[in-house]
C-alpha cells in the first residue's frame, strides 16, 4: 500500500478577502512524482509556499513526513529540497561557492559532481548574474537536490532550459525517484507533466478540479480522439467530406483533422471514402486526447465536471 | 559554525567583488581621504589634528550607511531571504554577517588611513591607540547597527537611499568631520548630538588624539554602543523573510527607537 509522505487536508489560504486556496485535500505518496497543474492564480504557488514553510495556512492542515511545515520548519529543512521559480541567489555568488554554502547549512559535503552533471562545472567560478537563465536554473536545481532531500519541490523546473538540459533534468528526476525521492512538480508544461508524473492534480480558482493519473484524467474528459489525414488527391478536402461518427473537424494546411469518440468507425468511414475516390493515404495519425486537451477543457469550462 | 564561516567568507569576498560595495568600502573613502588630505590642511591647518579620525569616521559612514542597507533590501526583494530560509540559513546570520564583514573591511581602511596619513600629510599618529580602537569599534557598532536596521525596515531601494542619506549627509556636515563641533551654532550644536559621527569625533578627541573632548567622551562611547545594540536588536525583531516585506513582528515605527540613546545623550551630556 502506498505510504503518504505529503498530506494536504482542507487546506485554505487567504490574502485579505481574496481566497487563493479554498479547502483542497490530497496526498502524495512516497517515491511518487506528483504534478501540480493550474493556470496562473489557481493557487499552486500558495500551496507550494505553505508546504515549503514560507507561508502559514489559514485553515486545514499540511504535513510532510509527519511534520507541520509552519511549526517544524527547522526540522523540515533537511527533509525537503526546493527549486524556487525565482532564482533567489546573491548575484555575485559563484556556483562553487553556492554549493559549498548551501551544503554546509544542510551539514553535508558539497556535491560538486552535480555541477558537472547539470553542465555548469565550466562556469563554477562565474558569478551568478553572469550565468544564462538556463544555467541559473540548473544551479538552483543542483542546490535543491545536493542534500538528498526526501521530498523535492520543483517550480517550473524546465522554464528557460534548452532541449538537452530538459532531457538531463528529466533523467535526474527519474534517478531521484528510483532512489525513493518524492517529487512535487509544479509546471505549465503539460507534456512534461504527462510524461513525468505518476499522478497529477489540476487546481482551478483555488479548488481541486481533477486528480489522478494522467491516463485517468484524460479518460474522464470528452475523450475526442484526433485523426489527422493527408491524401494524395486531397479527396477529403475538395470538397470537405465529414462523417456521421465525427464530432467536429478542422483543416490545417493539407491535413484534415477529425475529432471522434468512436475511432474505429471513423477510420473505417475515412478509408471507405478514400477508396471510393481512388485516392491514396500519404500520412495518417491517430492521437488520443492529451493531458493538455483535458486541461484546456477543464480550465475553459471553469470548474469540475 | 562551518556554515557560518563559509557564509562569512563568501560575504567578505563580495565586499571586494561587488562593484558597488568596493566603491563604498574602499574607493569612495580612500578617494575622499586623499582629496581632503591634500586640500584641507592647506586651507585649514588645525584640520591636520583631526584628519585621521575624521576620515575613519567618513569611511565607517560610507561603508555602513551606503554599503549595508541596499544589498539587504535587494536580497529580500529578489527572494534570496526565502531561498536562505528554505535552506536553513538563520535570520541572525543574514544580519550579523554583513556587520562583521563590513567591520573587517573598515579595519583595513582604518589601518591604511592611520598608517599613511602621517607619511602623506604630515599629521601625527593617535596618541592613545587603545582609545582609538575603542572609539573605532563603538562607531562601527553604532553605524552598522543603524544601517542593518535601515536595510530591514526600508520598503524599497529608493527608501534605503533616502534613509541612509538622511544620516550620512548631516553626519559629514554637522558631525565634526568637516566642521568642529565647537564651531557649530547653538541649536545645530545640540541637534548634532543625535548623530553617531558627533559622538565618534568627540570620543576620538577625548580618548585617542590628545585633544579636549567637547563633552563626556565616555558618555559618547556608551551612546555609540547602545545605538549599535538598539539598532541590531530592533533589526532582528523587525526582520521579515517575506520578499514583499509585509509581515513582521512589529510596526516599522519601532525603528525610531534606535535614536533613544542619542536623544537621552542630548539631555545628559551637556
Amino acid at each position: 500500500m502506498a505510504i503518504p509522505i505529503v498530506t494536504v487536508k482542507d487546506f485554505r489560504k487567504q490574502y485579505g478577502s481574496f481566497t487563493a486556496v479554498d479547502g483542497i485535500s490530497f496526498e502524495i505518496h512516497e517515491g511518487e512524482i506528483f504534478g501540480l497543474l493550474g493556470p496562473n492564480g489557481a493557487g499552486k504557488t500558495s500551496t507550494l509556499e505553505c508546504l515549503e514553510g514560507l507561508r502559514k495556512p489559514d485553515g486545514g492542515s499540511l504535513q510532510i513526513a509527519g511534520l507541520d511545515p509552519a511549526a517544524d520548519s527547522q526540522k523540515l529543512r533537511n527533509l525537503i529540497g526546493v527549486q524556487l521559480q525565482a532564482a533567489g541567489l546573491p548575484e555575485s555568488i559563484t556556483p562553487r561557492e553556492a554549493m559549498r554554502l548551501f551544503c554546509s547549512y544542510h551539514n553535508v559535503a558539497p556535491r560538486f559532481d552535480l555541477l558537472e552533471r547539470l553542465g555548469i562545472s565550466e562556469k563554477s567560478q562565474t558569478q551568478f548574474y553572469e550565468l544564462s537563465a538556463g544555467q541559473q536554473r540548473r544551479l538552483v536545481l543542483a542546490l535543491a537536490v545536493a542534500h538528498d532531500p526526501k521530498v523535492l519541490f520543483l517550480d517550473e523546473p524546465t522554464a528557460g532550459l534548452d532541449v538537452a538540459s530538459r532531457v538531463e533534468l528529466h533523467s535526474l528526476m527519474e534517478e531521484l525517484q528510483a532512489k525513493g525521492t518524492t517529487i512535487l512538480l509544479a509546471t505549465h508544461d503539460m507534456a512534461e507533466a504527462e510524461d513525468m508524473s505518476d499522478r497529477v492534480a489540476i487546481l482551478l480558482k483555488g479548488k481541486l478540479a481533477a486528480i489522478g493519473t494522467p491516463m485517468q484524467i484524460t479518460a474522464t474528459g470528452a475523450g475526442l480522439t484526433r485523426i489527422s489525414i493527408h491524401t494524395e488527391c486531397d479527396s477529403l478536402l475538395h470538397p470537405v467530406i465529414t462523417f456521421p461518427s465525427v464530432q467536429h473537424f478542422k483543416v490545417e494546411e493539407q491535413y484534415i483533422i477529425y475529432f471522434s469518440q468512436n475511432v474505429g468507425v471513423t477510420l473505417a468511414e475515412i478509408i471507405a471514402s478514400i477508396n471510393v475516390h481512388k485516392d491514396t493515404i500519404i500520412d495518417l495519425r491517430v492521437e488520443r486526447p492529451s493531458l493538455e486537451d483535458r486541461f484546456l477543457e477543464i480550465t475553459s469550462r471553469g470548474g469540475v465536471r | 559554525m562551518k556554515a557560518f564561516m563559509n557564509h562569512l567568507a563568501f560575504e567578505f569576498g563580495t565586499g571586494v567583488r561587488n562593484k558597488n560595495l568596493l566603491l563604498m568600502n574602499y574607493l569612495f573613502p580612500l578617494g575622499f581621504y586623499l582629496l581632503m588630505g591634500f586640500i584641507m590642511p592647506a586651507i585649514n591647518p588645525p584640520f591636520r589634528e583631526t584628519l585621521i579620525p575624521a576620515m575613519v569616521v567618513f569611511a565607517i559612514l560610507s561603508a555602513a550607511m551606503l554599503g549595508i542597507p541596499d544589498p539587504l533590501v535587494n536580497a529580500r526583494e529578489n527572494g534570496i531571504f526565502r531561498s536562505y530560509k528554505i535552506n536553513g540559513v538563520p535570520a541572525l546570520s543574514i544580519l550579523v554577517i554583513p556587520v562583521i564583514t563590513t567591520t573587517l573591511h573598515l579595519l583595513i581602511i582604518a589601518f591604511i588611513i592611520t598608517l599613511s596619513a602621517p607619511l602623506l600629510f604630515a599629521v601625527t599618529y593617535p596618541v592613545d591607540l587603545s582609545g582609538f580602537i575603542l572609539t573605532f569599534i563603538a562607531m562601527a557598532m553604532a553605524s552598522c547597527g543603524t544601517a542593518v536596521l535601515i536595510g530591514v525596515v526600508a520598503s524599497s531601494s529608493r527608501m534605503t537611499v533616502l534613509w541612509s542619506q538622511l544620516i550620512f549627509v548631516p553626519s559629514i556636515l554637522l558631525g565634526g568631520v568637516m566642521i568642529p563641533y565647537s564651531m557649530l551654532p547653538g541649536v545645530a550644536n545640540k541637534l548634532s548630538q543625535i548623530l553617531p559621527a558627533t559622538h565618534a569625533m568627540n570620543a576620538f578627541r577625548g580618548l585617542a588624539i590628545g585633544l579636549p573632548a567637547d563633552f563626556s567622551a565616555w558618555g559618547s562611547i556608551i551612546i555609540l554602543v547602545l545605538t549599535g545594540i538598539f539598532g541590531f536588536g530592533l533589526a532582528l525583531f523587525l526582520f521579515s523573510w517575506d520578499s514583499r516585506n509585509t509581515r513582521r513582528r512589529g510596526p516599522t515605527w519601532l525603528a525610531f527607537l534606535v535614536l533613544l540613546p542619542s536623544i537621552a545623550g542630548m539631555f545628559f551630556l551637556g
